[in-house]
């Protein structure tokens, strides 16, 4: 299983933020996209995700093989962690929740309100929320803000269970994951022009978006 | 599809207070009125089947603004999105949800405000019986509204606007029921219009509100 | 029908409607003017409801946009639901607030007409109410326009909307008629019934329908040539914005 992209290009509220993206994404690896902020890294991580159409291009690996995780974690402050937990499983055929509180630390607070958790527990639990999904492709939005180093530890450890067992990570960060065997992709090179003009015609017959910008 | 069900139900419970909302409202509403109208037991009688329904469709619109709201604050929406669940699936798990959480409530709770109305006696049966039927398409046809409104942060007083004219079929046939019933006469053809006008909406607005979903989460 | 699809680009739709607007406003003056003159002034007294009932000269045809209106935009959303086109979408944007106010010349006239029968400015007649309810969906449509920001999700939001609206303005009106059935009343705002129209009504009702007819349409170019102006403004700042 693998996800290629190819000749992407995707836009927000309009306005193109990134042209000619390709690359391909095997089973097993991990790979980290870096740019500055606006530089549309969300963007693209949502629109490979299935959440926006894209501009251009094709996506090879359809949205219901991917879990996505941004930093609006979906869970419910008044559900306990298992609660928050099992109801995710469930939504995806899944059960057992177990492993992936062990893994990220949190079988203590199983019992405990998600709106009683710090932030860096917070994190932990949305983390282990990809691992109930039970889908190959992860594809995470700055996955460690919030997370001291001995938890970004165990973020990088429970993404190397996964590669390992076949699956893989899209990522998108601007700190240090402690994943250094990631492949690492600049968008610098890939944000779209703007097209330049002023007149009349060039508002309505711009390339992008049919007639207007 | 279920457990969306009971987590929307245990998070209407845990919430505190959104359950019985709609009921309290309900109530304030039947004393509100005499207190406008005047206590002349006539008046209120031949009024009361208009101001139920009203009540329960003022009701319903209570809790409406926050059923999609909340997962498209906290990103839940984004999750169920991508999740095996259809959209059109969600939409209408968790208008369930808010019908067996609001609505529900408020049929059962009204032949008690009826009399509070002076609500005729051969009338009560058909008060129950159009809420059970029309209530459930004031809860998919808000779960619409909300749809469309999802995104907005001061969304639900246009969720209202946007939401009554859409309602007014829905009102008329119920409230036409519970009156010829209250008057001694056949109310078979509002009921089943009431009914007509349910199913409609409960097959097909789910779609249309899944359109919304995604036009807002883009 | 083909080349009716060249006017989605924006551009060439400036074009056209630059000269086709006035053409349209003044054969729409002329036309409005020449059937109510005549509907007002030229045309004897019914015998039955005297002078007033020619206000139906201005109502009748004013009802009639006012639902001719929703169905344009009906058509325009669905346009720009399957083929996502600009000019369809501001269209539909530009005949909303038209419509609106040509429900409420209906319901004023309506008014103005049924007051002699009536003896009072308002009753809940099937008609009357439904172009109220018509009205209310019309509110909600332009509010929902006025509430998104970004232009291609409030022209989605406000297409699916009309659909739906659509469907629930007809139910509306049936409910309507069969809400009013108890009244026993009776009046209705027609003539008595039984009569049939003369010849010297219909011409200038014919005239003025018509002439309200171009009138819409002169408007609508008009509004659309606005929001595909304020579009692109939108579009500038936007890529203004990127450029800095």
């Amino acid at each position: 299983m693998e996800l290629v992209v190819a000749d992407l290009a995707v836009s927000r509220g309009g306005l193109p933020l990134l042209d000619a993206l390709s690359f391909t994404l095997g089973a097993g690896k991990a790979l980290v996209l870096r740019g500055p902020n606006g530089s549309g890294k969300t963007t693209l991580l949502r629109t490979v995700a299935g959440l926006q159409p894209a501009l251009r291009g094709t996506i090879s690996c359809p949205p219901d093989q991917m879990a996505y995780g941004a930093h609006a974690d979906g869970l419910k402050s008044t559900l306990t962690v298992a609660e928050n937990l099992r109801f995710w499983a469930s939504i995806h055929g899944r059960s057992g929740v177990r492993p992936a509180m062990a893994a990220m630390n949190l079988s203590d607070l199983a019992g405990r309100q998600a709106q009683n958790l710090s932030a860096g527990q917070k994190r932990r639990l949305a983390l282990a929320r990809l691992m109930v999904t039970g889908r190959w492709l992860w594809v995470l939005d700055e996955p460690t803000v919030s997370l001291d180093a001995a938890s970004v530890g165990l973020f990088a450890d429970v993404v190397r269970v996964h590669l390992a067992a076949g699956g893989a990570a899209l990522l998108a960060t601007h700190i240090d994951l402690g994943l250094p065997e990631a492949t690492v992709l600049d968008l610098t090179p890939f944000k779209a022009a703007i097209p330049a003009g002023e007149g009349f015609d060039d508002a309505f017959t711009g390339a992008f978006d049919e007639a207007f910008l | 599809m279920i457990a969306l069900l009971n987590r929307d139900l245990r998070l209407a419970f845990r919430a505190g207070g959104g359950f019985g909302l709609g009921l309290g409202f309900f109530l304030i509403l039947a004393v509100l009125v005499p207190l406008g109208v005047g206590p002349d037991q006539t008046t209120l009688g031949l009024i009361a089947p208009g101001i139920l329904w009203v009540g329960a469709l003022l009701a319903c619109l209570l809790s409406l603004d926050r059923l999609f709201a909340l997962d498209f604050e906290d990103g839940s929406l984004d999750l169920l999105a991508t999740s095996p669940i259809p959209l059109e699936g969600v939409v209408a798990t968790k208008a369930l949800a808010h019908w067996l959480t609001t609505c529900l409530p408020l049929a059962l709770a009204a032949p008690v405000l009826g009399i509070l109305l002076n609500l005729p006696g051969p009338a009560y049966g058909a008060l129950i019986a159009s809420l059970l039927i029309g209530t459930p398409a004031l809860s998919i046809i808000g779960a619409f509204g909300a749809a469309l409104t999802v995104g907005l942060k001061r969304g639900g007083l246009l969720l209202s606007l946007l939401v009554l004219p859409l309602y007014v079929p829905t009102l008329v046939f119920g409230a036409q029921t519970v009156t010829r019933a209250a008057q001694g006469l056949d109310q078979t053809t509002p009921l089943l219009l009431l009914g007509g006008i349910t199913a409609g909406a409960v097959a097909l607005l789910p779609f249309a509100a899944a359109f919304a979903l995604r036009v807002n989460l883009r | 029908m083909a080349s009716l699809w060249e006017y989605a680009n924006p551009v060439k739709f400036m074009k056209v409607s630059r000269w086709l607007t006035p053409v349209t406003a003044l054969l729409a003056a002329a036309t409005v003017g020449v059937g109510l003159i005549w509907g007002f002034f030229f045309t004897p007294d019914d015998f039955r409801q005297g002078s007033t009932v020619k206000i139906m000269f201005l109502h009748v045809p004013a009802a009639l946009m006012a639902i001719n209106a929703w169905a344009m935009m009906l058509v325009t959303s669905l346009i720009w639901l399957i083929r996502r086109h600009h000019v369809s979408a501001l269209a539909a944007k530009a005949a909303g607030p038209i419509g609106a106010t040509m429900t409420l010349i209906a319901l004023f006239t309506g008014a103005i007409w049924g007051q002699p029968m009536w003896g009072t400015w308002w009753v809940w007649d099937p008609r009357l109410t439904s172009f109220l309810i018509l009205f209310l969906f019309y509110l909600g449509y332009i509010a929902l326009w006025s509430a998104i920001e970004d232009p291609d999700t409030a022209a989605d939001l406000t297409s699916v909307l009309c659909l739906v609206g659509s469907v629930f303005a007809v139910l509306s009106r049936y409910a309507a008629i069969f809400w009013n059935q108890g009244l026993h009343q009776g009046a209705s705002l027609s003539l008595a019934p039984g009569t049939r129209m003369d010849w010297a009504y219909k011409a200038p009702l014919y005239i003025s329908m018509t002439g309200f007819g171009l009138l819409f349409l002169a408007l609508v170019l008009a509004g659309t040539r606005t929001e595909i102006r304020n579009r692109r403004i939108k579009a500038l700042m936007i890529r203004e914005r990127a450029n800095a």
